[in-house]
């Protein structure tokens, strides 16, 4: 089973990476970006075979470590 | 007094940091990342500056999930005391013993060179050689220096009195020009600029001698 995490920093959490992409984009000609936030895809592959068990151990592996959420949220997704 | 300084894979002011606990007369051990315990005694255990882990996923957060982290966070929660330098700060956020997070500089440059910072208060074991309100030069040197807590993290630390450090001249964007915090004991210190880096005038200045003499002097026994 594969699980995938993307984790992006909480709303209202300045991202200064994205501010910098946003600006290069503006530089080469894109006017229309209003905004961007950069975060992370992180892919897993589970040894799990019960869809809602594989869940609920990802969303634990986010919480302990693969976000941190004193600044970032994270969404799972198990395909 | 005996200190321990951890090194993880990608440290590199460990010897800067057990160097400057020497001078301050510590009988320092140095431990590895996969020790599961510290060595009996210890009084302080120093989190040194550098790039655990390669910075991977984000600055401190393997390494704060280390056996030795472990034992780091048994050893605070008895009392210990525990000083966190620079990527050794990032590493105590990550592991929850110091609130907030470090971000990414707001300039986004890798940023290399003294600051001076003011004394936010002189009670803690680690401030007690100045008075607040003095002003200190340290260097620093990160990528990811950037404090940042929720509104009720910050009225908090002000409240607690709990703000060790802050920059005169904000290099990094860091909310309230926060350069260094407190546990609630008093007995954790974060920083982002380093001490170590500041013991001899052959360093450029030995202001951060007055940590380490401080920390030896004003330490109650753990």
């Amino acid at each position: 089973m594969k699980a995938r995490v993307h984790v992006m920093l909480k709303d209202g959490v300045l991202d200064p990476q994205g501010e910098a992409v946003k600006h290069a984009l503006g530089t080469l000609g894109f006017s229309g970006v209003e905004g961007v936030r950069q975060g992370k895809v992180i892919e897993l592959d589970l040894a799990a075979t019960d869809r809602a068990a594989a869940e609920a151990e990802v969303r634990q592996m986010c919480e302990k470590l693969l976000a941190n959420t004193v600044i970032e949220k994270y969404t799972v997704e198990i395909a | 007094m005996k200190a321990a300084v951890i090194t993880f894979p990608g440290s590199n002011c460990d010897r800067d940091l057990a160097t400057a606990f020497e001078k301050a007369g510590a009988d320092v051990t140095r431990v590895w990342h996969k020790d599961t315990a510290l060595p009996e005694g210890v009084d302080v255990v120093g989190v040194p500056g550098g790039f655990s882990f390669g910075d991977y996923l984000r600055c401190g957060a393997i390494a704060a999930r280390s056996p030795i982290a472990a034992a780091m966070i048994r050893h605070a929660e008895r009392g210990g005391y525990v000083l966190g330098i620079c990527n050794g700060f990032q590493v105590l956020t990550e592991t929850g013993l110091l609130p907030g997070a470090l971000m990414r500089n707001a300039g986004l440059k890798f940023i290399c060179r003294g600051v001076d910072l003011r004394v936010a208060t002189a009670d803690s074991a680690f401030t007690s050689d100045w008075a607040a309100g003095d002003v200190v030069r340290f260097p620093i040197a990160h990528h990811d220096g950037n404090y940042t807590a929720d509104p009720e993290t910050l009225a908090r630390l002000r409240g607690e009195d709990r703000v060790a450090f802050t920059y005169l001249d904000n290099p990094n964007g860091s909310m309230e020009d926060i350069a260094g915090i407190l546990s609630a004991n008093r007995r954790v210190l974060g920083l982002m600029p380093h001490p170590e880096r500041a013991v001899e005038e052959a360093q450029g200045g030995a202001d951060g001698m007055g940590l380490f003499r401080a920390l030896l002097g004003g330490m109650a026994l753990v």
